[in-house]
């Protein structure tokens, strides 16, 4: 099979992931997306009310830092951090694991009650 | 097209959470069987790419811009039921740690991006699939048509959850033009990207794309790059 390993590619997507929120994120519009464009246009953009969060992440802007490449820069990394953990640890707990010198790729697991 | 607080009334909002929580609830039954020692690691990356990829808006044109939704393409890649709580996952951390996206709003945008966009984009993708031939080169396009649609039907979904507990009286039928007209241009953006990420993926490992699994068991028999003794 041609391609890389699996640990290659994951690490390749996680470069990528983390050079487009830590840095490619500041060239990004700054227009309103399509439903505030919209809420701005038909009038009712102002029933939104402001955030409850008081994270020092509101925003895409890291608090204390004035530097704007670097705040929304800092705020992306940690952003793809925080979800690659959360999401990769959630999906480790759920997989099938499968025993290994199991030879069947994809295999189902045949075997009741081993767990 | 993340709904901040105030948009909607309480009862609809209550309503979107029932609904979200029923559906993360499936889901961590159904991803079960999508999830095994090799792709649950790419599900984790799939939901970190999918939060840096919705921080990069993109101009569509008129002083708007669009951002991938990202559900298609998770799907696709991890299948439904594991983008979905991918999605979860990343709306969850925009609301906590971002305030991107109201709190008491988190069950709608679960209900429009983690569901109505991930399930909407699924199905297109299969029924796109089942007409097109059954190649490896007909899953990116598949994908794509999938991104398109799915983007514009979570759009009408928001839609119609206005339409029973919106905050301001708007005419429905400009509200349902204007988010259609902006959200099929947002279309287009994601199916390019969506297009764009699942062909490089099947270009080095078409073995770990979910979507891709019928076409290659119909064809061709993988030897695993690893065999142990």
């Amino acid at each position: 099979m041609r391609g890389i390993s699996t640990r290659a590619l994951l690490l390749t997507g996680l470069g990528v992931a983390l050079v487009l929120a830590g840095v490619a994120s500041f060239y990004a519009s700054g227009h309103p997306d399509g439903l505030t464009f919209v809420a701005e246009r038909l009038g009712f953009i102002q029933t939104q009310q402001p955030p409850s969060s008081t994270s020092p992440l509101a925003g895409y802007a890291t608090r204390g830092i004035s530097d704007a490449r670097l705040s929304g820069g800092v705020a992306g990394v940690v952003g793809v951090l925080v979800v690659g953990l959360l999401g990769g640890g959630l999906f480790a707990v759920l997989r099938r694991r499968q025993p290994s010198g199991d030879s069947q790729p994809e295999g189902r697991a045949s075997r009741p009650g081993t767990d | 097209m993340h709904v901040p607080d105030g948009f909607l009334d309480a009862p609809t909002s209550l309503g979107t959470a029932a609904v979200a929580a029923l559906g993360v609830g499936l889901a961590l039954r159904g991803a079960r069987r999508e999830l095994d020692d090799r792709t649950a690691p790419l599900a984790g990356l799939v939901a970190a790419f999918v939060f840096a990829t919705q921080m990069l808006n993109f101009p569509v044109g008129a002083g708007t811009s669009g951002h991938l939704l990202g559900g298609a393409l998770a799907a696709v890649l991890v299948g439904p039921w594991t983008a979905t709580l991918s999605l979860s996952v990343v709306l969850l951390v925009q609301g906590l740690l971002f305030a991107d996206g109201g709190l008491t709003a988190l069950g709608t945008n679960i209900t429009l991006m983690g569901l109505v966009g991930v399930w909407a984009g699924w199905l297109v993708f299969r029924a796109a699939q089942s007409v097109l031939p059954k190649r490896l080169s007909m899953v990116a396009p598949s994908a794509a048509a999938a991104a398109l649609v799915s983007v514009p039907l979570a759009a009408l979904a928001f839609v119609g959850l206005y339409a029973v507990g919106g905050q301001a009286p708007i005419p429905l039928d400009r509200l349902a033009t204007a988010m259609l007209g902006w959200h099929v241009l947002i279309g287009l953006g994601e199916a390019a990207i969506t297009g764009l990420v699942v062909s490089a993926v099947l270009a080095v490992r078409p073995d770990l794309v979910h979507g891709a699994r019928r076409v290659r068991e119909s064809h061709e028999l993988v030897i695993r790059d690893e065999v142990r003794a």
